[in-house]
């Protein structure tokens, strides 16, 4: 059978392939949101599977949520990069070095 | 009686009050008017209060008039105690200064003189100074008739201040300043003992009131406070009472104010450094008796000490040419001689003394100041001579005061002195035989220094040029009225008091005694077995050695500072040449002065200077305030450098964190 | 069995599917990749018996959210090879420390933990039990509050996202409604009066600077 561990496994994989993205591709910006809805998708994966393993229908709640957040988080990330890149015309972190000390 | 003692202290106070703060608006007659009449009123009734208690059957009054504040079970309060000691005190103090009130009318009469020109701080100078001798009588009266620590304190520190006012009142001169300032210090280092002796009562004791911390001393005879390796508490505390009396009542090493104090006006030095504010230091001791007579140790060391005071300081006086700093010298000596008698144990014999004393004394300082206004503030006694032919008043009141410092039989001086020296022999405590031959060595002396200023000012060819010899005449009414005034009593009063407070329980009211001698160190018990009366004391004194050393010192005087001064005018100058070193020593009073400037005042000034730079400045500035604001900036200039702004170094450092965080989560 | 080797299926591809996510060089591909993994992911969900939220994510997040993010990656112009730089010289420390923590997150949510001798497979439901009704029975009972804010925060994102994405264009020309209401006679018409004279054909055509009716 499939234990809780598996999915919790799958979950803390997903996240790890999520880091290692944002180390990776750390001068595009487009790439590093994908990875924090992969983050995200993760974290949704432990919540529905402690949900279902514990018979508690609020950690299914909190997923919603989170859905609901991520969507407005992409959304505005989104509006953010778009304006960037209209003011800028690039999307390269490295150049985001406004606020450096 | 409450009402009366609180007229007596408050009446100088007020008349202080209205003369100081509208002496600008009542004018120079209503200021002294309204401070004499104050100054009266005490002194009426301290006599009434003083007769109360030799005729009438007045009680010892011991009560409180005020309650300042009750804390931690110490109560802090305003309040009397009257008994003889007081009462004898009162009458003096209020007296003397009832004299110098009258004379300062006189004295400071031409006051603007002393000014500078150009500067207004001469306005008002007259009513000032009568506001400042009324205030120094308030301080003295509170100081004597306190029944607690607090309120001697109180008035310990009062007479300080007044007395800073008073030394300094000429406070344009550069010379005025100096005295007040050192008189001012040098009492600090007195108020410094003197206050930690306080703390160690309350602390002990846990009241500050007379009689109680006197009913329980006993109790705290053998008590040892961990220390210096353990002291007898009551030598602590006697000891450090005492240094607060070495500060005000001139003893060495803390005597080197008094004669610089003499740039105040001549009525101050009467008042204050002859009659009664040094005189504080040996009425405190007196009333702290029952105290002092649990420790002979620090009975010893007053008798030392004092007995060393009267020998050194008359000495120095032998070289003095400034007429009002012999008579210092003299104060010095003479308050020796009061400290020698406590440590003897023969109290009643220093108040005797301290009475007869705060007579003649004031009438030396009165006569030289009048001698001074004659002489147009001319204080230098090589500058002056034949003045007897002038000035017959001044002479001859001078002659008697002289007569009665160097104890010249039936003289008041000599009844005091001579017990003094008695009770000094007869006391079984260490050191008393050295106290004993200086003091009897000190009798020459003092002859000496007095007549040697005596045959100088009144005697011999005038030496002052010849403007002020044409204008020289005796001086008005105020100024001879407290000379005659203070001559009576110099002359009587010996004879008067010296049964009742030496010979007879005269002290002791009900039972109350405010003297208290153990039976082992009852120094004056010969002298009251061998008394015949007055006369026979006086009789008895003229086959005593005090008595050749005072009349061999008083016909060496005559010799050298009148005979051969009439062949040799420069006969002062020879002598000086001929003691040498001697002499020079004695200029330099022992080189206290220049200890005091070189060490103490010239090392404080550098550790001053050095706290300042390099507490102050190096270490707070520098290391502590400017360090601090540099070491933040340098650390943000390092930390700026982790502030990279570029966005995937923040993520980094996140998910180290979250490595580390899950590393911790695994440790458990 | 059949459930262990759908779920070994999906979980296989889930993530193969996110690393293809962080790899591709094209960030069309990544997007299309991510909307691989959200599919998986959705089935595995509903095998755990999460309809409502399986079904939400395809129709939600894949449908609108993942399209928006194909609609911007392929609106923006952007120079692919310099985003690209630094991937291999990256790629060791991402490795190391995507290593760390896998084998820290595998310590710690292993079977020893997590197993199924701690959490044991919970009885399948009913058909009678329905997800979505449970669901939006919380929701809008429980947890009505959190929705209300979850509801204003998705407004907002909407605003913000229009007002920064929305640009007045200079060259951008269209009528001002306001200022044409607001106009006066005065600005437009000015009378002029003016004598007969004759015109010459030579003269050279002056316009008064003032008189242009134009805005």
């Amino acid at each position: 059978m499939i234990a809780l561990s598996d999915y919790l496994i799958l979950g803390g994989l997903l996240f790890v392939i999520a880091v290692a993205g944002i180390l990776l591709n750390r001068k595009n910006l487009i790439l590093i949101l994908i990875c924090i809805e992969l983050m995200l998708l993760a974290v949704n994966m432990n919540f529905i599977a402690f949900s279902h393993f514990l018979g508690d229908m609020t950690g299914q709640v909190f997923v919603f949520f989170i859905l609901t957040v991520a969507a407005a988080e992409s959304a505005i990330g989104l509006a953010i990069l778009v304006v960037l890149f209209r003011t800028r015309r690039t999307i390269n972190v490295e150049d985001l070095d406004a606020l450096k000390g | 009686m409450k009402a009366i003692y609180l007229t007596i202290v408050l009446a100088p106070l007020i008349g202080s009050m209205i003369a100081g703060l509208f002496g600008w608006r009542i004018g120079r007659c209503w200021a002294h008017r309204v401070t004499i009449a104050g100054v009266t009123i005490s002194t009426l009734l301290s006599f009434w209060v003083l007769a109360g208690f030799i005729w009438g059957e007045s009680q010892v009054f011991d009560g409180p008039v005020y309650t300042w504040l009750v804390s931690d079970g110490i109560r802090l309060e305003i309040g009397f105690l009257v008994d003889k000691l007081t009462a004898v005190m009162m009458a003096t103090v209020s007296f003397v200064s009832l004299m110098v009130h009258i004379y300062t009318i006189g004295y400071m009469a031409d006051d603007e003189h002393n000014w500078p020109k150009e500067s207004r701080a001469g306005t008002n100078s007259y009513q000032r100074f009568f506001s400042y001798i009324s205030l120094f009588t308030f301080s003295m009266l509170m100081l004597v008739m306190a029944n607690n620590f607090l309120q001697l304190f109180f008035g310990w520190e009062a007479v300080g201040l007044v007395s800073y006012l008073l030394i300094g009142f000429w406070f344009t001169r550069e010379s005025a300043i100096f005295a007040n300032l050192k008189a001012f210090i040098v009492n600090r280092v007195g108020d410094f003992g003197f206050i930690l002796g306080i703390g160690a009562i309350a602390m002990y004791f846990g009241t500050l009131d007379y009689t109680e911390v006197f009913a329980h001393a006993p109790q705290y005879a053998d008590t040892v406070v961990p220390i210096l390796g353990g002291v007898s508490l009551m030598t602590l505390i006697c000891i450090l009472l005492f240094i607060g009396a070495m500060g005000k009542s001139a003893q060495m090493p803390l005597h080197v104010w008094l004669p610089d104090s003499m740039e105040g006006p001549t009525p101050i030095s009467a008042l204050i450094h002859a009659a009664t504010m040094v005189t504080a230091g040996v009425f405190m001791v007196a009333r702290m008796s029952p105290l002092y007579e649990l420790s002979e140790t620090a009975l010893s060391v007053i008798l030392i000490i004092g007995a060393t005071t009267a020998f050194m300081m008359g000495l120095v006086g032998l070289v003095q040419n400034d007429i009002k700093r012999v008579i210092a010298y003299s104060t010095l000596s003479q308050l020796g001689y009061m400290v020698t008698a406590l440590g003897a144990s023969a109290y009643a014999a220093a108040i005797f003394h301290l009475m007869t004393h705060a007579f003649f004394k004031a009438l030396l300082f009165l006569a030289a100041g009048s001698v001074i206004i004659a002489l147009h503030h001319n204080q230098d006694i090589q500058e002056m001579g034949g003045i007897r032919r002038y000035m017959p008043i001044t002479w001859l009141t001078a002659l008697i005061g002289s007569l009665a410092l160097i104890g010249f039989p039936g003289f008041s001086g000599f009844f005091s002195k001579d017990a003094i020296i008695e009770a000094v022999g007869h006391s079984g405590l260490f050191g008393s035989g050295y106290a004993w031959v200086l003091l009897t060595v000190g009798v020459l002396v003092t002859a000496l220094y007095s007549f040697r200023m005596y045959f100088l000012v009144f005697h011999g060819a005038p030496r002052m040029d010849d403007h002020t010899r044409h204008h020289l005449h005796e001086s008005p009414v105020v100024v001879t009225a407290p000379l005659v005034l203070l001559a009576i009593p110099s002359v009587v009063i010996g004879w008067l008091t010296v049964e009742p407070l030496l010979i007879t329980d005269w002290w002791q009211t009900g039972d109350w005694n405010p003297l208290v001698v153990a039976q082992a160190h009852d120094s004056l018990h010969t002298l009251r077995a061998h008394w015949h009366g007055a006369a026979a004391f006086v009789e008895h004194g003229l086959h005593a050695l005090p008595f050749y050393l005072a009349i061999g010192g008083l016909a060496l005087a005559a010799l050298i500072w009148w005979v051969l001064q009439a062949l040799n005018p420069r006969i002062d100058e020879l002598v000086q040449v001929f003691a040498g070193p001697v002499a020079q020593v004695l200029r330099n009073k022992y080189g206290f002065d220049d200890l005091n400037q070189r060490v103490f005042a010239a090392g404080a000034l550098n550790w001053g200077r050095s706290l300042w730079t390099q507490g102050d400045r190096t270490l707070i500035d520098g290391a502590m305030v400017n360090g601090s604001a540099q070491t933040v900036g340098w650390l943000a200039l390092r930390f700026r450098q982790l502030q990279t702004g570029y966005l995937y170094h923040y993520a980094l450092a996140m998910v180290i964190g979250l490595v580390g965080l899950m590393l911790f989560f695994m440790q458990r | 069995m059949a459930q262990k080797l759908i779920f070994y299926l999906f979980a296989i591809i889930t993530l193969w599917s996110a690393v293809m996510v962080i790899t591709r060089k094209n960030p069309v591909h990544a997007v299309l990749f991510l909307v691989l993994t959200f599919g998986t992911s959705a089935a595995l969900w509903i095998l755990l018996e999460a309809e409502f939220l399986g079904i939400a994510l395809i129709l939600v997040y894949v449908g609108a959210v993942l399209v928006l993010f194909l609609f911007v990656v392929m609106m923006l112009d952007i120079d692919l090879a310099a985003l690209r730089a630094g991937f291999v010289h990256n790629l060791p420390l991402a490795l190391l420390i995507a290593a760390v923590m896998a084998t820290e997150i595998l310590l710690l949510v292993g079977s020893s933990e997590f197993g199924l001798e701690q959490f044991p497979k919970p009885a399948p439901l009913g058909a009678e039990i329905d997800n979505t009704r449970e669901l939006g029975r919380l929701l809008y009972t429980v947890h009505v509050y959190p929705v209300e804010i979850a509801a204003v925060i998705l407004l907002l994102a909407i605003v913000a996202a229009i007002r920064l994405t929305l640009r007045r264009r200079s060259d951008h020309r269209s009528p001002d409604p306001a200022r044409q209401i607001r106009v006066e006679r005065s600005e437009r018409i000015r009378l002029v009066k003016m004598s007969p004279e004759d015109v010459s054909p030579l003269a050279p055509a002056s316009c008064p600077e003032n008189s242009t009716a134009s805005n």
